[in-house]
Formats: C-alpha cells, structure tokens, sequence
C-alpha cells in the first residue's frame, strides 16, 4: 500500500472531469421530473446524444458544434417520447424502457461508419491568475469548457426553479397537474419544453464522453450512465444544489475507487462501488424533505 | 388495432421466411454468442472478424446469426437456448463468463454442439478453445520493460481469472528480465468493455507515473487517454488498434479465429466434430503480433522479433524457472517449463508483483 502515490489534487481534478457527463444528463432530468414527467429514457437519449455530438464533431472538425449536435439530437429522440406521453398517453416507465432500448439500436446504427476515428482535439482551457492559484487553480480552474457549461447550467436551473415565474409555473405544473389546468397553464406545453430540454442536456453528458473523456466512439459507451443520472436525480431530492453533491459523491468514487487500487490498497472495491447506490437509499429513508413532485409520472389529459 | 395486425403480419411473414430457408438446401448454422458490440474495435471485432471469414469461406452452405452485448450470467443461457432452438447446428460462446451457462444449455441440447471459448469445462457436446496471449504478454512485457522511463507500468486488468493473471504474470516476469527496478500498477476494472472506465483507469495510472500502459479490456479508450496524455507508450489488445499507431500504440496482440471457426464448422459439416480442448498461442497463428511501431528503438525492436521467433518456434516457453511465487514459494526450477494445467489455472502472482489479487 503507498497511499502517497495518490495526487490529492489530480484526484479532485478529474473528480469534476468524471461528474460532468452524469451531472449534464441528471440535471436535465430533473427539470423533466420537476415537471411531472419521468422519464427513464436518459441512457438512450445519452448515447444517441454521444454519437450525433461524435458524427457533427468529426464533419465539422468543430467539437462546439459537436455538443450542439449532441443536445439536437437528444432532443429529437425525446420528442418522440413526449409525443407518445403526452399525446397518446402511454405509461411513461414503459415509453422511456423502450426510448433506452431504443436509442442503444440507433445509436449503434448511426455509427456504423465511424469506429475507430478520433474527436477533434478539445482543448482544456487555462484560464489565466485564477488558474495559477496553487492548489485550487488545478482543481477548479484547467478543465476543458464543458465542465464549466455543466455547472452554468446547474446554476441556472436552480436560479430558474427558484426565481423564475415560468420556473414556478413548470413546479406548479409538476406538483398538481390539474390545478395548473384550472388556472389555465398549457400542461402538455410545458412538459414537452421540459421533456426536450431534460433530451438536449442528457445528450450534451453523451457528447461529453464521446468527444471528451474517451473521446472516441464505441457502440455501448455510455455503460449505464443514464440510469446513474436517475439514481442522481432521486439522491438530489429534485433539488439542484444536491445534484451537485450527488454527481461528484457519484463520480468521485469511481475515480477513487481506481485510485486506490492502482496505490495498492486491499479494500474490496465493491463496498466503494456500491457506496452511492447504499447512499440513495439511505437518502430515500432518512431524508422525509426528498419528496417527488405531486405528478410525477402520471398522465394528464385535459378533458378529466 | 391495425397496429397490432400489421405487428402479427409481420411476425407471421418473417417466421415464414426463415421456415423457408430452413426447408432449402438446409445450410449448417452456426451461432456466435458475444460479451460485447461487434464494433468494439477489440475482442468483439476479432470474433466477428471470425464469423465473416466463415461466411466466406462457406457461401451459402453456411448461414451465421449472432447476438451482441450479451451479459455473462442468466441472460447468456437464454440467448443460447434461443439460438439451439432456432436451429443452431454449432454454437461458438465467445467469453469466459459464459462457461457454466454454455455447459447447462449443451445438456438440454446433446445434438447441438458448443464452443466455448477460454474456460475448462468440457463435454461431449462442448469444446473448449483458447488462444496463449501470455506468449503476446511476453512480448509486450519485453518492450514495455524497455520504454519505460519511470519504471511504472499500468495494467488494466478486467476479472480475476486465470487468463488474466497469466497475462500480468508473463508481461511482469519479461519486463522485469529486462528491467529490474520495474513496477506494476494493477487495476481491476471488474468489466470487459467500459469506455468511460477504462479511460478514467488510464488517466488514473497516468497520473500516478506510468508511462507504458497495458490493457486487458477490450475497447480503445486507454490508447485514446495515453493519446491525450502525450507520452505514454500502449499495446492494441485483442485486435490490431492500428489507428492509434505508431503512438501511443506501439505493438499489438492479435487473436486471429477465422481458421479455427472455418475448421470447425467444416468438421461438423463432415460429421467429424468431437469434443476438443484447443489452446494455441504464436506458433499456429492463434496469437498474432501486430506490427512494432518505428517509435520502437531498432535494438529493441530486433529483440522482441527474436523473442517473438523463439515463441513461434516452441524454442522457448513464456513461463521457463526459474520463477518463484509472490508469497516465496518456488514454482518452477530452473529450466523447468509450467505444465498447462497449472497454467489454465493460475491464482497467484509471481515474486515482484505487489498487491493482492482481489477474491
């Protein structure tokens, strides 16, 4: 065991590299869910959004419009599942079962032509005096601009949901879907929005593997990260600020879960790579504030 | 309601149509059951490699269907007993995981026969065949002992099996031979094909001073990560990787299985398919090196083609005492060459290796 082989600093760096993907699908997740939809779909609109972020990226040689590929892309697919919610009514668990299964087929469809061809580079930035603070500067302040997309974008959803009026109306919506009727908000509407939304954030997290951390693309790769996105969600609460918490408890374990054992430490890794799903539940148990939203996951239709 | 109809429709059509080709010039079929996507680029893409060159060779005497990404556990037995019902003459199962589920299948159906590749349980329907990548781990140990600066090298393991810890022991036992201060870094990924984790156990091993990284899983990301990081040296694993050449990828393991998958399937077609244990390395063309890279100093290039030759030749075998066990135990005197049983079996690390391996 040789615990000082272990950079406390490059460790907390690539914390934040690994919580980003899985902090961008959950937090579009949760907007979707705070509107009383759910939707179990986020791996398939992930890798669908990795693969469309991988096939922009590489004809363009442009990994920005990469990642706005990504999020069209993932956007697209959701429609699909907020047609068939929201206008046809179909159970939701059901649609978004078959929106994951779904989209591992396209996806491994779509990028038949290109395994085996690398990303354009995207470079880190370095972002000048607050990147040359010692020990924080390399934490915070060198990654690539994705890492800081994800976090702006955690911000404003939480200034949205809090703040905003159309914030409060997508949590009214959420909470009672039938008093929001009455008061005359166009459900559908907004949930479509969310929906859509919740679509173009998970596939910006898919984008951000295949162009940025492995960054090239394989069938598969996202490896279950939607359905930790949705562990995410619950854990947050459906709150913003504890997703934040939630992606790097998530993320960090993974990346010190391999840390230890490249440092020799005998521990079992399985008691570290079920630690946060241990930490979910007890979330879901102790917690009483963890409550989901009124309407979540139920059908609304206006003419009840 | 029309949806429905036309859903049935179509179910009815395409049972017709395989009925139909069933009825035909009854072509041999054989089935491949896979752990990953058939574009992994890896150990995947080589198995597929091998059913393509099967279809080749046989046209339309032979039709082959298979299934990707398959779990190890329950769901693989499922998959299997699919494909036997759907006819299946030969059933190749393509991971070790698959072992106990390929076994309880072949039970139910003794007129299929199956081939499961790199575990040790047999059958009369049920052959085993493996290729010796610790002769490729040999090689890559050679070159990984001698362009490391450092004097770390990362390994990304996968599962603690055998097949596994004879590639850590061969790769260590050769780059320790040619350079002693030499240290492992091992990583239990506990995954066969995870893009993101296997790049995030690059990055790990990176950042803690290896700058040769060895993989045992089955995608491209690590080359990808070792890429990024500039100056690390890799191997392709299970296929060529030659896209990430000259570096990172500096050489490769190949595992090539289109004439084994071509032999057999020719042997059921004759009738004279029995129950084999295969385990072919080198020599026989199972194991192939890819290319060592110009980014390889001549002097060490020329070494490891000379290694690579006395492999072929059976001149030298990869585990030759004398080898002593992690916990100081002697293995093998001096000259005496591992016996094959211990070796489809081996659970313990050689002397230099340190950390435990994971129960």
């Amino acid at each position: 065991m040789d615990l000082s082989s272990i950079n406390p600093i490059l460790l907390l760096a690539s914390l934040m590299v690994a919580a980003t993907p899985i902090m961008l699908a959950a937090i579009g997740e949760l907007v979707v869910e705070r509107a009383g939809v759910l939707n179990l779909g986020v791996e398939g609109m992930m890798i669908t959004g990795a693969v469309c972020g991988f096939v922009v990226a590489v004809g363009t040689s442009s990994p920005w419009l990469g990642f706005l590929g990504a999020a069209i892309g993932g956007a697209l697919l959701s429609l699909i599942f907020g047609f068939l919610t929201q206008f046809l009514l179909s159970n939701q668990v059901a649609t978004g079962l078959a929106l994951t299964l779904f989209g591992l087929g396209l996806s491994a469809l779509m990028g038949q032509g290109y395994i085996g061809i690398k990303a354009p580079s995207f470079p880190d930035w370095y972002i000048p005096l607050l990147g040359d603070i010692p020990v924080i500067g390399p934490i915070i302040f060198q990654h690539d601009p994705m890492v800081y997309v994800g976090l702006a974008i955690v911000g404003a959803v939480w200034s949205f949901l809090k703040y905003s009026r159309a914030g409060l109306i997508l949590r009214a919506v959420g909470e009672n879907h039938e008093a929001a009727h009455a008061l005359g908000y166009h459900v559908v509407r907004v949930r479509m929005l969310a929906i859509m939304f919740g679509g173009a954030c998970a596939g910006l997290g898919g984008a951000y593997l295949s162009l940025v951390r492995v960054p090239q693309w394989t069938e598969g790769m996202t490896a279950g990260a939607g359905w930790i996105a949705l562990a995410i969600v619950v854990f947050a609460s459906w709150r913003p600020g504890r997703l934040l918490l939630g992606a790097y408890l998530f993320g960090g374990v993974t990346v010190l879960q391999l840390n230890l054992q490249a440092a020799g430490v005998a521990i079992g890794v399985e008691y570290l790579s079920m630690a946060p799903y241990l930490a979910t539940i007890a979330v879901l148990v102790i917690m009483r504030a963890g409550r989901a939203p009124g309407s979540l996951g139920q059908s609304f239709h206006a003419s009840r | 309601m029309t949806m429905k109809t036309l859903l049935a429709g179509a179910t009815l059509a395409l049972g017709l149509a395989t009925g139909a080709t069933a009825d035909g010039h009854e072509p041999t079929t054989v089935g491949f059951v896979y752990v990953g996507p058939i574009g992994d680029g890896g150990w995947t893409y080589e198995h597929d490699k091998g059913r393509l060159a099967v279809e080749e060779a046989f046209g339309d005497k032979v039709e082959t269907v298979f299934v990707e990404s398959v779990p190890e556990g329950p769901d693989a037995e499922r998959v299997m007993t699919q494909m036997a019902l759907q006819g299946a003459d030969l059933i190749f199962t393509t991971s070790f995981g698959y072992m106990d589920q390929t076994i309880a299948v072949a039970e139910k159906f003794p007129d299929v026969r199956f081939e499961h590749a790199t575990g040790y349980k047999r059958a009369d329907n049920v052959s085993t065949y493996s290729a010796r990548f610790y002769e490729g781990r040999a090689v890559q140990g050679h070159i990984a002992g001698q362009m490391t600066e450092s004097n770390i090298i990362g390994y990304i393991a996968s599962f603690p099996i055998p097949e596994v810890i004879r590639g850590i022991n061969s790769a260590y036992i050769h780059a320790q031979e040619v350079n002693p201060d030499v240290e492992f870094k091992i990583i239990w990924a506990y995954t066969w094909f995870d893009p993101a984790k296997e790049a995030e156990a690059a990055n790990v091993l990176i950042e803690q001073g290896a700058d040769v990284i060895l993989q045992h899983t089955d995608s491209t990301a690590p080359q990808a990560a070792a890429q990024a990081a500039g100056n690390v040296v890799t191997f392709g694993q299970a296929s060529d990787m030659s896209e990430f050449a000259p570096f990172p990828r500096v050489s490769s393991i190949i595992d090539d299985w289109a004439p084994y998958y071509i032999a057999r399937t020719q042997a059921v077609m004759d009738g004279t398919w029995e129950s084999t244990d295969t385990w072919d390395g080198i020599g026989p063309g199972m194991v192939g090196i890819g290319e060592i890279s110009d980014a390889v100093p001549a002097e060490i290039k020329a070494s490891a083609e000379a290694l690579i030759e006395r492999l072929r030749t059976g001149e030298y075998h990869a585990f030759t005492g004398p080898i002593t066990k992690q916990d100081g135990s002697v293995w093998l005197a001096d000259g005496e060459i591992a016996d094959d049983g211990t070796l489809a079996g081996m659970n313990f690390y050689v002397e230099g290796i340190t950390g435990d391996i994971p129960q």
